[in-house]
C-alpha cells in the first residue's frame, strides 16, 4: 500500500482513529508521519542510558572519550620472546605471545583504556591453581585501601583491626612459603 | 535421507528445547578465550608449536566426558571437506576464522553440540557454550566449571594485572564474550530498535544483526554481547547484559501488544501473507525467506497461528543457509538452484507439522 500523503513511498504506519464513533484510517510512510506530526521524532530521548539501565546498580560512567597523549612509535621495541615489534603489533592489532604484554607494557594502558571503557586491570576469575596466592594479595590490597580511608577519617581503632587482618594474612602466607621451601 | 533425519542431524538437540523467555530469546552463548603459557599465539606460532597444543588437547580431552557434555570428539579442520566446514559454521559451532586458519586448527565438540572448544583459532582455546533461551547466569556457571576442568591439565597464560592473556587486546582480562540472540520483529517494525542501539552501545555492549551484514538484521534477529572484557568481573558483565536484555524483552513484548491492539488486521494479514509465501512458493531467496520466517514466528508468538511449533524459526534459519541446502541436496548448487531447494525444504518442513 502506498502512502496517502506523498503517494510515492510504501506506507509503514497505519493509524486508526475513533472520533465520536466515527472510524478513520490513515496510512502513511515514516517521513510523512514525521512531517505531519503523527509520530514524534523526539522520542529518541526516551531511550537514554539511564532508562535502559534502570535495573543496573554499580554503574560507573567511564565512557567519556579519554584524551590520550599521542603514542610515540618506537619501532625498535620488540618482544623479547616472540620478536614481534611494537610497530607490527600496532599494525595488526594482535599480540604475538603472552610475553608481549610485558614487553610493550608501557604502551598498553592507553590502548586498554580506550578499548575497555577506561579499565586497565583485571578483576575477574583467577586460575584455580594460582588462586590462593592471588586471592590473598587482592584481600591485602583491599584491606590496605580500607585502612588508609579509616586513618584519613581518624578512625584509628577500626584501622588497627584492619591492620591486624593484613598481618594475619601475611603471616599465613609467609609460613606457607617456609613450608614449601622446607620440603 | 528423509527431511526429519536430516533435521535431526542438522539441528543441535539444545536448539529444539524451549528455554526461558523463548518467545523472544532464541539462544544464549558464553565464550571464554584462553591460551597456553609459553606457546606463542596462533597468529605468530610455527605449525610445530601449534601441533603441541592440538596434540595436548587430543591426548587429554578427546573422547572424554565432563558433566552433561559427553563424548567430546576432536575434529581436525584438515580432515573436513569445505561443505562440512561451512555447515559447522552455519550451525555456529565454529567460526569462519577457524576455517581460514590452516595451522593445526580443530574443534572439540560434545555429543549434544552444546559445547564447542575451538583449538588454534585466534587464541589457542576458545570455549563456547550454547543454551536455549535466556540463561546467562547458569551459562557462566557451567562455563566456569568447564574452564576449571581444562585448567587442571593446562597451564593458562595469566597475568595478575591483565588477567587471561589473549591475542587481541579486545579480549584480555576475562576473555569472556557473552551473547544473546534475540528475535525483535515488533521493535524493528516500529523502528524503535534503531534508536535503542546507540544507547546500548554506550554501555559497553554491542548489537549486531546475526545473519546479514553490518547493522542490517536479516530475519529481525539481533545479537547483543559485551564489548568490555577488562576491569569488570564476569558476573558484573553478565549482569549488565542481562538487565539490558530484560529491558529489550519488556519493550518488544509491549511493542507486540500495541501492534496487535492497534493494527490487528494488518498484522494478521502480514503474518498470513508470509505464511502463504513460505507454504506455496517454489523459488525463494534467503532474504525473503528470513523475512517471512520472522513474520511467521511472530504470528505463532502472538497466537494467530496455533498449529505450528515455535522452534520452526530457529530450525529453518539454519536449514535454509547455503551449505545446509547443498548438504541436503548432496551436491553443489548454484544460487538459483539453492533458491529452489530452499523453497522445497521450507514447504516440506511446514508439511511435517500437520500431523
Amino acid at each position: 500500500m502506498e502512502c496517502q500523503k506523498c503517494q510515492k513511498r510504501q506506507a509503514t504506519l497505519h493509524l486508526t482513529n475513533y472520533i465520536n464513533g466515527q472510524k478513520t484510517e490513515i496510512h502513511v510512510c515514516q517521513q510523512c508521519a514525521l512531517e505531519n506530526g503523527y509520530i514524534d521524532s523526539e522520542d529518541e530521548s526516551s531511550y537514554s542510558i539511564q532508562d535502559l539501565l534502570s535495573g543496573l546498580f554499580n554503574f560507573n560512567s567511564s565512557f567519556a572519550p579519554q584524551a590520550e597523549p599521542s603514542q610515540v612509535l618506537e619501532k625498535e621495541d620488540k618482544c623479547s620472546s616472540c620478536n614481534l615489534s611494537y610497530h607490527e603489533f600496532v599494525k595488526t592489532g594482535k599480540f604475538g605471545c603472552s610475553h608481549c604484554y610485558e614487553s610493550f607494557g608501557k604502551h598498553l594502558n592507553p590502548i586498554f583504556k580506550r578499548v575497555h571503557s577506561g579499565n586497565m586491570a583485571h578483576t575477574g576469575k583467577i586460575p584455580k591453581r594460582q588462586h590462593d596466592r592471588l586471592q590473598q594479595k587482592r584481600y591485602i590490597n583491599d584491606y590496605r585501601e580500607q585502612m588508609k580511608q579509616l586513618i584519613d577519617a581518624e578512625k584509628f581503632e577500626e584501622a588497627a583491626v584492619v591492620r591486624d587482618k593484613i598481618k594475619e594474612i601475611e603471616q599465613k602466607h609467609a609460613s606457607s612459603i617456609r613450608k614449601e621451601e622446607g620440603e | 535421507m528423509s527431511l526429519q533425519t536430516f533435521i535431526n542431524k542438522a539441528i543441535s538437540p539444545w536448539m529444539q528445547e524451549e528455554g526461558p523467555d523463548h518467545d523472544i530469546v532464541l539462544s544464549t552463548r558464553i565464550r571464554l578465550a584462553r591460551n597456553f603459557t609459553n606457546v606463542p599465539f596462533p597468529v605468530r606460532a610455527e605449525a610445530e608449536k601449534l601441533k603441541q597444543v592440538s596434540n595436548w588437547i587430543k591426548e587429554h580431552f578427546d573422547k572424554q566426558s565432563f558433566s552433561s557434555y559427553q563424548e567430546l570428539d576432536y575434529i581436525s579442520m584438515e580432515g573436513l571437506q569445505s561443505l562440512q566446514k561451512k555447515a559447522l559454521v552455519e550451525k555456529h559451532l565454529i567460526s569462519p576464522y577457524l576455517v581460514e586458519r590452516e595451522k593445526e586448527s580443530g574443534v572439540l565438540l560434545s555429543k549434544n553440540e552444546q559445547l564447542s572448544i575451538m583449538i588454534n583459532e585466534e587464541d589457542h582455546i576458545r570455549l563456547q557454550l550454547y543454551f536455549p533461551g535466556l540463561q546467562l547466569e547458569a551459562g557462566l556457571e557451567e562455563a566456569f566449571k568447564l574452564d576449571d576442568w581444562l585448567e587442571d591439565k593446562i597451564d593458562y597464560a595469566f597475568d595478575e594485572q591483565r588477567g587471561y592473556l589473549t591475542s587481541c587486546p579486545t579480549n584480555v582480562g576475562t576473555g569472556l564474550r557473552a551473547s544473546v540472540m534475540m528475535h525483535l520483529p515488533a521493535l524493528t517494525l516500529t523502528r524503535k530498535i534503531g534508536k535503542m542501539i546507540p544507547a546500548i552501545n554506550q554501555l559497553g555492549l554491542v548489537v549486531r544483526g546475526i545473519y546479514g551484514e553490518g547493522s542490517e538484521a536479516v530475519g529481525n534477529i539481533y545479537q547483543i554481547s559485551n564489548q568490555v572484557t577488562l576491569g569488570r568481573s564476569e558476573s558484573d558483565i553478565i549482569e549488565d547484559l542481562h538487565s539490558v536484555v530484560e529491558k529489550l524483552i519488556e519493550r518488544e513484548r509491549y511493542a507486540r501488544k500495541v501492534l496487535v491492539e492497534q493494527s490487528e488486521l494488518r498484522l494478521e494479514d502480514r503474518v498470513f501473507r508470509s505464511y502463504g509465501v513460505l507454504k506455496y512458493s517454489r523459488i525463494i531467496e534467503s532474504k525473503e525467506a528470513a523475512k517471512c520466517l520472522s513474520d511467521l514466528r511472530l504470528g505463532i508468538d502472538v497466537g494467530y497461528i496455533k498449529h505450528l511449533s515455535t522452534s520452526i524459526l530457529n530450525e529453518l534459519m539454519v536449514l535454509t543457509q547455503p551449505a545446509f541446502l547443498q548438504q541436503y541436496a548432496q551436491q553443489a548448487l548454484t544460487a538459483q538452484q539453492r533458491d529452489i531447494k530452499r523453497a522445497t525444504i521450507i514447504r516440506e518442513r511446514l508439511g511435517l507439522e500437520k500431523s
